[in-house]
C-alpha cells in the first residue's frame, strides 16, 4: 500500500523543485478567461448607482427616467428608501443596458433624494470622534507593567501607525450571471467559488443545487473577494428581469471606494528596557477604523511580547467604507507599531537593533530558535554587521542611507478541502477540486502533488478547479489553500493509487504492498526490474476508471511560520524621497512544494510591501467625507523602477520540511512596512511615525513638526 | 462623481503625454519633477521614451460623427472588422465588448495602468484612451495577434519561464508593452528595461519576473534575427 505521508527528502521526485505555472501559457498569451472576459450571447452590461454622500438617509429613489433611457433592459433597487447609507460609494440601484455607455448614461438618470447626515472620516483622534463613534475592543494585562516600567533604565514613548489602504485588485469585483429556467450560472471574480454558490442560493431563495459558480481565473483578491457581495444577487436579479445574461463589474472608483479597505491602526506606545537591552514592559493604547463596523483586536505587541504588558484597543466607527480582510489581516499594521517602537527603544539604549532583537528573542515564544536563525541569515545576506551604523552618524551629504529590520508570523493550516482523483484506463489522470487559483500557483501545486504520488510528470495530470460542481473546498484566505488542496490531493491520489496497485499486483506476481509507482512505471519496490509502464498498468483497468476521494488531513500540514526581513534605503533629506536599495527576506513555511512559485509569492509580497510602506493610502476628505483618490493616478502603486533589489531565502530542510505544508500567501507581506520604516529612521535619525512614508512626512519629521516616536 | 469617466479626449491621443504636461503648484511639470527626483511611482503617467508614444491622431477633421452609431472598420490582427458603434466608444470597449477580443483588460480606464495596452502600427497605446473611430486607419495588434492559439510568442514564453505573472490580469498589457518596447530597443540594459516598462502596473508584484522576462525575450528575439 502506498503511504500518503510526504516522502522523505531522498525519495522526493517533484516536491521542492522549481516548476513554471501550468496556467502560465494561457495567461501570458491573453487567452485565459477571467470573469471580466466572459461574453455571453445577448449579454447586457450592468452598472450601479452609488451614494455620493458619506452618510445620508435615502428619502426617495426615482428610476422612471432611467428605465426609459436607450438600451435599458432592467433596473433593480438595491437599497430601500428610509435606510441610511454609511459611506460614499455604497450601492443604491443597479441597472442593465445593451452597452456599457448606455448603462453609464442611464445611471446618471436615476434620481436619489438624500437627507445628508453628519459624517466622520477621520480616524486620527478617537477622543474627538464623538458620541457613539467609538467601540471598545480588547483590553489585556499580563504581569505588572507599571512596576516593571519603574525598573526600566531606558523608556520611550511614541505614536506609530498605518492608515487605510485598499485592495485595488486589478480585476474589479463583479460577475456575469445567466439563467436557464430556474438555474443560475455565475462567473465570478472570487476567492471562494464553492462558498459563494451557497451564498447566492440563500440570497435568491433558490436551491443550492440550482447555482453553479465558476472562477477559472481571477485578477487578484488579497482578502477582498470572499463573498457574493450585494452586487452578486443584484446582477442575478437584473438577469432574471431582463431575461438576458448580465455582466456587472465595479468601475475603478467604486472598487476603490467600497470594495476593499485594510483598516487603519495607530497606537500610543510606552515601553522600557534594561541598560543591557532586556525588554521589560509594554503599554499601548491603540485605535483604528474598519469603517462602520466595530471590533478589531490587533495582535499588539506583535511577535516580540514583553513580559509585562498592558494593551487596549478602541475601534473608531467612521464613514470611510467597510474594512475587508487584507492579506494577513491586522498583522502589517501591528508589525509597524511594534517593530518601530522596539527599534526606537534600541536606538535610545543605544544598541544595534539586530543585537537587541537577538537579546530578546525568547519573548517571541516557541519559534524563537527559528527567528534567531532567520535574523542571522538575513543579516548575512544584507551584510548588516558591516553596513549598519547608529542613527545620527551619517555622512554629511543630503542623501542618507539606513538599514532596518523586522520579524513576523502567520498561521496557515489548511482549509477544509475535498478532492477526487480519477485514473483512466488510458493512463490519464484527473484531479477535481472546488478550489480556485488566485495567482498563487494552486493548479500547479495540485498537479505536482498528484505527479509526486504517481511518479508522473506534471504534464500528465489534468487539474480541474474553479467550479462549484467540483468537490467542495474552502475559501482561499489566510494562506490555507496550499495546505487544504495539497493534503486532499495527496489523500485522493494515494487512495486511487492503492486501488490501481491492487488491480495490477497479480500481473506482476506481487502483493500490492510490495508495489510502488515511480518513474512512469508501476514496479516491485525491492525489484524494480519487475515493472510495467504506467499506461500498461492503467490498461489493466479494462473499461472502468478508478475514482477515489480524499479529504484534507491535518497530519500533512501545519500552521505557524516566521520570517525576518531587512531593508536598506536611501533618503533624500532635501526632497523627502525614499528609495529602496535592497530588501532581503528570509522565510520559513514548512515543506516547500514548488520553489519557483514560492519565491514569486515572496517577491510579490515584498513589492506589495514597498507599495504600502511608501506610496498607497486611501485619502479621505474631512469636509465632504469623500475619498479623494478613487483612481489609479493618485491611488499609487509602485512601478517597476520603484522596487529596488530583492533577495529571498526559504528556510527548508531538517527542522522545517517535516512540519508538512504551510501556506505562504500572507507572511512575507507583513514585515516590509516596519523594516522600511526602521531603515528610514536609521537613515535620517528621526522616526516618521506612520506609513506610508511620503516625502511630505519625511520632511515634516525632519523639521520636527511631527516629532512623535522620537527616541 | 459617476460621470467623470466620460471626459475622454477626442481624437485618439493616449493620455500620458497630456498628463505629463500638467503643472503643479510650484510650476514644475510633473514629469520633470519626477524625473529630477528620480522617483517613479507615478510611472503610469510617464511615457517612457518610445514605449507609449502618442498614436498619431487621426480623428476625422472633415465632418462631425455621431452621437448615434456610425459604421467603422477596424483592422485587427490582420483582419478587417466592420462595426456600428457610437463615436464615443473606446478601442478597448470595441475590442472587448463588440469583438470578444478580451486579452486587453480594463483596469483604470484612464491611461494609468497599461493593462489595456495594444499596438497601433507597431507602437504601444493604451486602448482605453483611444477612440475606436480614431483607430480606423491603423494596423491594430492585440495580444491574440502575437501568436496562433496554442502557441506562444517569444515574449509570452519568457513570461512563463520567468514566472512574470501571478493572477495574470496585468500580464497581457505587460506582454504587449514589452513586445513594442523591444521593437524599438532590441538590446536594452537592465536599467533601460526598468524605466522603459514604467507605463504598466501590477498589483501582485511580478516586476522581478517581468524584468527578467523582458531581458530574456530581447536575447531570444535578437538571437532569432541573427
Ligand atoms: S491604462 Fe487603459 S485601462 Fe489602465
Ligand atoms: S499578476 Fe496580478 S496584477 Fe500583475
Amino acid at each position: 500500500m502506498a503511504d500518503y505521508h510526504w516522502p522523505p527528502a531522498d525519495k522526493r521526485f517533484l516536491i521542492g523543485k522549481s516548476f513554471t505555472r501550468l496556467d502560465g501559457p494561457a495567461k501570458s498569451s491573453g487567452r485565459a478567461k477571467y470573469a471580466y472576459d466572459i461574453n455571453r450571447p445577448g449579454m447586457l452590461y450592468g452598472r450601479m448607482v452609488f451614494s455620493p454622500h458619506a452618510h445620508a438617509k435615502i428619502k426617495s429613489i426615482d428610476t422612471a427616467a432611467a428605465e426609459k433611457m436607450p438600451g435599458v433592459r432592467a433596473v433593480v433597487v438595491m437599497f430601500e428608501p428610509g435606510k441610511e447609507v454609511l459611506w460614499a460609494g455604497q450601492e443604491i440601484v443597479a441597472l442593465a443596458a445593451d452597452t456599457e455607455d448606455q448603462a453609464r448614461d442611464a445611471a446618471r438618470a436615476v434620481k436619489v433624494d438624500y437627507e445628508v447626515l453628519p459624517h466622520l472620516v477621520s480616524d486620527l483622534t478617537p477622543e474627538k470622534a464623538g458620541a457613539g463613534r467609538t467601540s471598545a475592543g480588547s483590553e489585556a494585562k499580563e504581569g505588572d507593567p507599571d512596576a516593571a516600567m519603574a525598573t526600566a533604565d531606558v523608556k520611550i514613548e511614541g505614536t506609530y501607525g498605518a492608515g487605510i489602504i485598499t485592495h485595488c485588485c486589478l480585476e474589479a469585483h463583479g460577475q456575469v450571471t445567466e439563467w436557464e429556467a430556474d438555474k443560475l450560472t455565475m462567473w465570478a471574480s472570487s476567492q471562494n467559488v464553492t462558498g459563494i454558490a451557497g451564498e447566492m442560493s440563500k440570497a435568491l431563495s433558490i436551491p443550492a443545487s440550482n447555482v453553479r459558480t465558476i472562477t477559472q481565473y481571477m485578477g487578484g483578491g488579497f482578502g477582498s473577494k470572499f463573498g457574493a457581495d450585494p452586487w452578486g444577487p443584484a446582477c442575478a436579479n437584473l438577469s432574471k428581469k431582463a431575461g438576458r445574461p448580465v455582466k456587472m463589474m465595479l468601475e475603478r472608483d467604486q472598487e476603490l471606494m467600497e470594495a476593499g479597505a485594510r483598516p487603519s491602526i495607530y497606537a500610543k506606545v510606552r515601553l522600557g528596557a534594561k541598560k543591557d537591552g532586556t525588554l521589560v514592559a509594554w503599554d499601548s493604547e491603540s485605535w483604528g477604523t474598519s469603517g462602520p463596523q466595530g471590533g478589531g483586536n490587533p495582535p499588539i505587541p506583535y511577535v516580540m511580547r514583553a513580559p509585562n504588558r498592558r494593551t487596549k484597543h478602541t475601534a473608531v466607527l467612521t464613514n470611510t467604507g467597510p474594512g475587508r480582510a487584507w492579506r494577513a489581516p491586522n498583522h502589517p499594521q501591528s508589525c509597524v507599531i511594534t517593530m518601530c517602537a522596539l527599534d526606537d527603544l534600541a536606538a535610545a539604549i543605544p544598541m544595534d537593533p539586530l543585537d537587541f532583537f537577538l537579546k530578546n528573542i525568547e519573548f517571541t515564544g516557541e519559534r524563537g530558535k527559528s527567528y534567531h536563525e532567520e535574523l542571522l541569515k538575513a543579516a548575512d545576506m544584507i551584510d548588516w554587521k558591516k553596513k549598519w551604523r547608529p542613527r545620527g552618524t551619517q555622512d554629511s551629504g543630503p542623501v542618507k542611507r539606513g538599514l532596518g529590520l523586522s520579524i513576523h508570523t502567520w498561521g496557515g493550516g489548511g482549509h477544509q478541502s475535498n478532492a477526487t482523483c480519477t485514473i483512466h484506463p488510458d493512463g490519464s489522470v484527473e484531479i477535481n477540486i472546488g478550489s480556485q487559483d488566485l495567482g498563487t500557483g494552486t493548479r500547479t501545486i495540485i498537479a505536482l502533488v498528484a505527479g509526486e504520488t504517481f511518479g508522473l510528470p506534471l504534464s500528465a495530470i489534468t487539474v480541474n478547479i474553479g467550479d462549484s460542481r467540483y468537490p467542495a473546498s474552502g475559501a482561499s484566505g489566510g494562506s490555507t489553500t496550499v495546505g487544504g488542496v495539497s493534503a486532499s490531493t495527496r489523500r485522493a491520489a494515494t487512495n486511487a493509487l492503492n486501488e490501481l496497485l491492487a488491480k495490477v499486483a497479480p500481473y506482476l506476481d506481487a502483493k500490492p504492498d510490495d508495489l510502488e509507482a515511480a518513474e512512469g512505471t508501476v514496479r516491485v519496490a525491492q525489484d524494480p526490474g519487475r515493472a510495467m509502464t504506467w499506461n500498461q498498468a492503467c490498461a489493466k483497468l479494462g473499461a472502468t476508471p478508478i475514482a477515489a476521494a480524499g479529504q484534507r488531513s491535518l497530519d500533512l500540514i501545519s500552521s505557524g511560520v516566521g520570517g525576518a526581513q531587512m531593508a536598506e534605503v536611501t533618503v533624500d533629506t532635501e526632497t523627502g524621497i525614499v528609495r529602496i536599495e535592497e530588501i532581503v527576506a528570509v522565510q520559513d513555511c514548512g515543506l516547500v512544494l514548488n520553489t519557483k512559485t514560492a519565491e514569486s509569492q515572496v517577491f510579490g509580497a515584498l513589492i506589495m510591501g514597498v507599495t504600502y510602506a511608501l506610496y498607497e493610502e486611501k485619502l479621505m476628505d474631512e469636509q465632504t467625507g469623500l475619498c479623494l483618490n478613487p483612481d489609479m493616478e493618485f491611488y499609487k502603486l509602485a512601478g517597476l523602477a520603484d522596487i529596488g533589489k530583492f533577495r529571498v531565502h526559504m528556510m527548508t530542510g531538517p527542522g522545517y520540511d517535516e512540519r508538512g505544508v504551510i501556506g505562504l500567501g500572507e507572511p512575507p507581506v507583513v514585515s516590509p512596512g516596519a523594516a522600511i520604516s526602521n531603515a528610514v529612521a536609521n537613515a535620517i535619525g528621526v522616526r516618521v511615525p506612520t506609513i506610508p512614508i511620503t516625502p511630505a512626512k519625511v520632511l515634516a519629521a525632519l523639521e520636527g513638526a511631527s516629532g512623535t516616536g522620537r527616541a | 462623481m459617476n460621470d467623470e469617466r466620460d471626459d475622454r479626449p477626442l481624437g485618439g491621443s493616449s493620455s500620458p503625454p497630456e498628463t505629463e504636461e500638467l503643472e503643479d503648484a510650484k510650476g514644475l511639470s510633473r514629469r520633470s519633477f519626477l524625473k529630477g527626483a528620480g522617483i517613479t511611482v507615478s510611472a503610469g503617467v510617464i511615457a517612457a521614451e518610445g514605449l507609449l508614444e502618442t498614436a498619431s491622431a487621426t480623428a476625422a477633421e472633415t465632418k462631425v460623427a455621431g452621437p448615434g452609431p456610425v459604421a467603422i472598420t477596424l483592422k485587427i490582427n490582420g483582419k478587417e472588422h466592420s462595426l456600428e458603434l457610437e463615436p464615443r466608444v473606446t478601442l478597448l470597449d470595441a475590442l472587448r465588448d463588440r469583438l470578444d477580443i478580451t486579452g486587453a483588460k480594463k483596469v483604470c480606464d484612464r491611461g494609468t495602468c497599461g493593462a489595456c495596452t495594444v499596438m497601433m502600427d507597431g507602437k504601444a497605446v493604451y486602448s482605453c484612451s483611444v477612440l475606436a473611430i480614431a483607430a480606423q486607419n491603423s494596423e491594430i495588434t492585440t495580444i491574440e495577434g502575437l501568436a496562433a492559439e496554442g502557441q506562444l510568442s517569444p515574449v509570452s514564453d519568457a513570461f512563463v519561464e520567468h514566472d512574470a505573472q501571478q493572477c495574470g490580469f496585468c500580464t497581457p498589457g505587460f506582454v504587449m508593452a514589452v513586445t513594442a518596447y523591444l521593437k524599438q530597443h532590441p538590446n536594452p540594459t537592465y536599467e533601460e528595461v526598468t524605466h522603459g516598462l514604467g507605463g504598466n502596473l501590477c498589483r501582485c508584484g511580478t516586476y522581478m519576473g517581468v524584468r527578467e522576462a523582458a531581458l530574456d525575450a530581447a536575447k531570444r528575439l535578437s538571437g532569432g534575427r541573427a
